[in-house]
């Protein structure tokens, strides 16, 4: 499965995620071209049921990036989200999809280099996992 | 409200398995409230069911719908021409709100998303209790406001047993026993002297077990 280039969806608060990943191109850190971003006013802002059209629609792999714990923009946002990711990790698991493929991941504006390194170690950790199995149905 | 949670998603796919569209209708009433029939549960539904389909290798064209309540004939004829187009109709309703659909719609195969479970509220974001038993015979004006009917794990009337452990009720620790509750509020309130009311056996005619019940507003009446 080495040519295995997997399709990653990232929704990134536009506080934090989505800042570092401007922080992290400015600073020319790579990080893997799989993952493709999305801008959201804030992680509490995902709704389970995009989550889990996006794996519909062909994701290999999805997660959720907000502010550290405690710096939510909007207080409570990013835990909300983390409690939306373990919903839909339960009912991924129901469906025989590998709740690995979700994830939630905390960090700061700032961290263009923590931006990279989630980027990086998440890709891998699907193209562990191989195709969703819902890849060509 | 009543309080309903969710079928195993497998479960509800196997009921749909030969179907090809379906129609999801969310209730916007009681189960939207205890966040297990809503708008939102709808469209996870319907994604989910999609998403098994698929796995299989086959398609399955899904319409979502939210009405006000599904318990109302007016709103169950609302949805009539997205019923038609379908070959079974998943409703995310009470019991209540199955049955009105599939009386309402008599072709069509109305299949339940949901398990029933009591009639309670929320006690805090995202936990619900069991309040009422629906006994037919209200006597909470004796008990402080707390039914031993549905809340004393034997409905016992004149309590507590001598299950009654520390405040809690020996079928497990977490319970609060409900005579406990009571003798608590009723001293409060500086009105023990209820306790001591002996109750004489109830009326359980009226309860479920009296057979189905109706109630009628003459002045309601159209």
């Amino acid at each position: 499965m080495s040519d295995f280039k997997p399709k990653i969806v990232a929704f990134c608060c536009y506080y934090c995620a989505y800042a570092a990943a401007d922080v992290a191109g400015s600073l020319r850190v790579q990080y893997a071209p799989e993952v493709r971003l999305v801008e959201i006013p804030c992680s509490g802002r995902i709704d389970p049921v995009v989550i889990l059209k996006t794996f519909e629609e062909g994701a290999d792999g999805v997660y959720v990036a907000g502010c550290l714990e405690g710096d939510c923009h909007f207080l409570k946002g990013n835990i909300r989200a983390r409690q939306r990711v373990n919903y839909v990790q339960k009912i991924l698991g129901e469906l025989g999809i590998d709740p690995e493929r979700l994830a939630m991941y905390n960090l700061s504006g700032a961290q263009g280099g923590r931006f990279a390194q989630i980027a990086n170690e998440f890709t891998e950790k699907i193209k562990k996992l191989g195709p969703s199995p819902l890849r060509g149905r | 409200m009543i309080v309903a949670e969710p079928k195993p998603i497998k479960e509800v796919a196997g009921y749909i398995k030969d179907c090809t569209k379906i129609l999801v209708v969310g209730c916007g009433g009681c189960t939207s409230v205890c966040m297990a029939g809503g708008e939102t549960e709808a469209e996870m539904l319907a994604a989910s069911l999609r998403i098994l389909r698929k796995m299989e290798g086959r398609e399955l064209v899904t319409a979502v719908t939210t009405i006000t309540r599904q318990c109302e004939p007016e709103f169950v004829e609302s949805i009539s021409s997205k019923v038609k187009e379908v070959d079974a109709v998943v409703s995310l309703g009470c019991g209540v709100g199955v049955q009105f659909l599939a009386e309402h719609y008599r072709d069509k195969w109305v299949l339940p998303a949901l398990n029933t479970v009591f009639a309670g509220g929320t006690v805090q974001a995202g936990i619900w209790e069991e309040r009422c038993g629906l006994c037919g015979d209200c006597i909470l004006h004796l008990t402080g406001g707390i039914c031993p009917v549905i809340r004393c794990a034997k409905s016992i009337l004149n309590g507590p047993c001598g299950g009654s452990q520390n405040g809690k009720c020996e079928i497990n620790p977490d319970t609060p026993c409900a005579w406990h509750l009571i003798y608590e509020k009723l001293s409060a309130m500086n009105r023990l002297d209820l306790i001591l009311q002996f109750h004489p056996a109830k009326d359980w005619s009226k309860e479920r077990s009296g057979g189905l019940r109706n109630r009628k507003r003459e002045d309601a009446v159209l």
